[in-house]
């Protein structure tokens, strides 16, 4: 069998279903092999786009993405989704092409030191040298991408390698050889039964959730803990979706365009039970300042973000799920009262009454942001899986898109892509087909990567792309406008594509919103369609996101609107 | 605080770039660095001295971990393990003081591995301190040049490192 040919046969192995990809020169004896291959492969327009599909395909469904470029600029194309997978503990598994063996380092056409180059933003990576480590590679990366601490994993194949002849037994299975690589799933029965007991002596808990909840499938166990404890809820951009936005105990966001209540209940809170989360700049602010009066629980997978930014008082290394489920044995040994800190719960409701996120239908007749997010929940009735961009929009998709399931809301959290949201939609639809699947853009982040159309439209992708229009780089236009001064410094973007007419060129179906009153019924009918659409919708141009908290601020420095 | 970790990686290509590249892109600062094979020609032993002032140890080698060709770490206790430098220093020794200098060498256990009539090369190991100490003595009469390896430790008794 041709290696070409194994390394799609240990693919479909690992359960792969569907590849993302663009072809090039090195890639043509697997693009051969992929001609009559059993394997659903989407041909997208930029390799950026390629491995933002992977990343949405993995995130909405749990499995492991998977890309596929060509050596050279096909690759470093991948750098960026590569990042981004790594920033928020995505599983992918890139594939590269690479020159032949004999040409790599004499600076041949087409090629780039692909593994040295992603080497800071992947979980591991290989350059596969002899054909016969094809399988075992394979087989290793997507254990490591898809298990504790998930993340990308690249391999380089030189074309060389793909033309070889080998043996392929799709029924034996290779041996890993992973000596160094052990993650630690179960949690510490002595640290647990700690976690109990401080849960239990909490007078102000609040849960801090984040994206690791939603990785390790432990929202069940967490909502259960929530609900036994009476503990309020607040969760990352990441997290959101693991604990219902729409349940009495969820604070929403939290962190600088978080919800004011969860802020103030991090910044008066005697326990914070974080899991699954990393204690991000955009979450904690001034570190000195997160929290100050609270015992710290954290559970993790990865014990090197354990203590690494906040000192952890009862630190669990370990699985969220089962370290969650254990924890909830130990809990209902200690009988917890459900009326043991009612003052505290009063609070934070009375936070929640005094400070809710602010929904403004229209100033001078245009259209806030907020209320079209609003609104697009409203039509969905809350049930779309949602993608977004970078920036303003995707806070306050964040803020008012209110997410009831896990893997509902896919959004660039660590490293902030724009252009991220449009390519992980279309991987989002490709792994729940029938599904509504919603990307919430910004006008500056939807051109990055609007050549993806073609990709929808080829593929029958029915993603609706609701672009909210202000025609600026807001969120840097908002910075500019409160620290800098008001010089709006190149974040002026109103020489912009006419969108109707764009979907119109690609063949999708493209809506234009002026007016408030008019939002609904477009909504209505584009959702509807059974093909990709645009809606344009133009929105006040200078509208803020609140509430904010300036970087490297406290609570005390939240401004909660103009 | 000196830290002088040992550890045991596997020995594959790319693994120095791996662990030297997480220390670039950490911000940890190493102050030296020693690789070479061991007594399993599918490992290697780097040992690297970190200064805990510059950044926390324990985030170093929770980080180092994550590393999938890394398997064992060991932050070696200074009293409980042995530590050399090998240290190769070209003194300037004409006939006069040539007999001044060979009294040095051997007090300090070094060895002259090569002569001429204007200078004596010498070999010397020892703890960090014994070498500097020894260099600090030579300094006087002139030195051409000198090169010394990162610190090499290993753990006392019986246990592997």
């Amino acid at each position: 069998m041709k290696a070409a040919t194994v390394i799609l046969e240990a693919l479909k192995r690992e359960g792969v279903d569907t590849i993302f990809g663009f072809p090039g020169g090195v890639l043509l004896p697997l693009y051969d092999a992929l001609y009559d291959f059993d394997i659903n492969h989407i041909l997208v327009r930029h390799e950026q786009g390629a491995g933002h599909a992977a990343d949405g395909y993995a995130r909405a469904s749990g499995k492991v993405g998977v890309c596929l470029a060509t050596s050279g600029p096909g690759a470093t194309n991948l750098v960026t989704p590569i990042a981004n997978a790594y920033m928020d503990s995505v599983p992918m598994v890139a594939i590269t092409g690479q020159v032949s063996r004999h040409l790599i380092g004499l600076d041949s056409f087409q090629e780039a030191d692909v593994t040295g180059i992603t080497l800071p933003i992947v979980k591991h990576s290989y350059l596969v040298k002899d054909s016969a480590d094809l399988p075992r590679i394979i087989r290793e990366a997507f254990y490591i991408a898809g298990t504790g601490r998930p993340g990308p994993v690249v391999i380089d194949i030189p074309v060389d390698v793909t033309k070889e002849e080998m043996e392929f037994d799709p029924a034996a299975l290779p041996q890993m050889n992973l000596p160094g690589y052990r993650p630690t799933l179960k949690g510490h029965p002595k640290q647990i039964r700690e976690a109990a007991r401080v849960i239990a002596a909490a007078e102000r808990p609040v849960i801090y959730a984040g994206g690791g909840v939603v990785i390790a499938g432990a929202s069940d166990e967490l909502r259960e803990l929530a609900l036994y404890g009476h503990i309020p809820v607040a969760t990352t951009l990441t997290g959101k979706g693991c604990f219902p936005e729409d349940h009495d105990l969820s604070m929403g966001m939290v962190g600088m365009h978080g919800t004011p209540y969860a802020n103030y209940a991090l910044s008066q809170a005697d326990l914070v039970f974080a899991v699954g989360v990393r204690f991000d700049d955009r979450v904690t602010g001034k570190l000195e300042a997160f929290a100050p009066h609270a015992t710290f629980v954290h559970v993790d997978v990865d014990p090197a973000e354990i203590s690494k930014n906040v000192a952890i008082d009862v630190p669990i290394v370990g699985d969220a799920k089962r370290v969650l489920a254990a924890l909830l044995v130990e809990v209902r040994k200690l009988e917890l009262s459900p009326d043991r800190h009612l003052p505290w719960m009063e609070q934070v409701e009375a936070w929640k009454r005094d400070h809710p996120l602010i929904i403004r239908e229209s100033e001078d007749g245009e259209i806030m942001p907020e209320w079209a997010i609003n609104k697009i929940w409203e039509v969905t009735r809350g049930e779309a899986v949602v993608c977004t961009e970078v920036g303003q929009h995707q806070m306050w998709a964040a803020q008012h898109y209110l997410c009831r399931y896990p893997r509902q809301f896919i959004s660039s959290g660590g490293l902030g892509t724009m252009g991220f949201g449009f390519p992980a939609a279309i991987g989002a639809q490709v792994a729940c087909p029938g599904q509504l699947v919603i990307d919430i853009a910004g006008d500056g982040s939807f051109q990055m990567t609007l050549q993806e159309l073609a990709t929808a439209v080829q593929y029958g992708l029915p993603v609706k792309v609701c672009i909210i229009n202000n025609q600026y780089l807001g969120m840097v236009r908002q910075w500019q406008e409160l620290f800098w001064s008001g010089r709006y410094s190149h974040t002026c973007m109103d020489c912009q594509p006419d969108f109707v007419k764009l979907a119109d060129a690609y063949g999708a179906e493209g809506h234009r919103v002026t007016r408030p009153e008019d939002l609904e019924e477009v909504l209505r009918l584009a959702f509807g369609s059974d093909g990709p659409a645009i809606i344009d919708i133009r929105v006040k141009r200078e509208a803020n996101v609140y509430p904010m908290i300036p970087a490297g601020g406290t609570v005390h420095d939240m401004m909660e609107r103009d | 605080m000196k830290h002088t970790l040992s550890i045991l990686v596997e020995n594959k290509p790319g693994v120095l770039t791996r662990v030297a590249g997480l220390f670039a892109r950490r911000g940890f600062n190493i102050d030296s660095l020693v690789v070479g094979e061991t007594e399993n020609p599918l490992l290697s032993r780097m040992t690297i001295t970190v200064d805990e002032q510059d950044q926390p140890v324990e985030q170093v080698t929770k980080q180092l971990h994550k590393l999938i060709n890394v398997l064992k770490i060991t932050d070696l206790d200074p009293a409980g393990s042995v530590e050399r430098e090998l240290l190769l220093i070209k003194v300037k020794a004409d006939a006069k003081i040539r007999a001044e200098i060979m009294q040095m060498v051997e007090i300090f256990g070094a060895t002259i591995v090569d002569v001429t009539s204007e200078v004596l090369l010498i070999e010397m190991t020892g703890p960090r301190e014994k070498v500097g100490a020894f260099i600090d003595l030579l300094a006087p009469f002139g030195i051409v040049e000198l090169m010394r390896t990162g610190r090499l430790a290993m753990s006392r008794g019986r246990r592997a490192t």
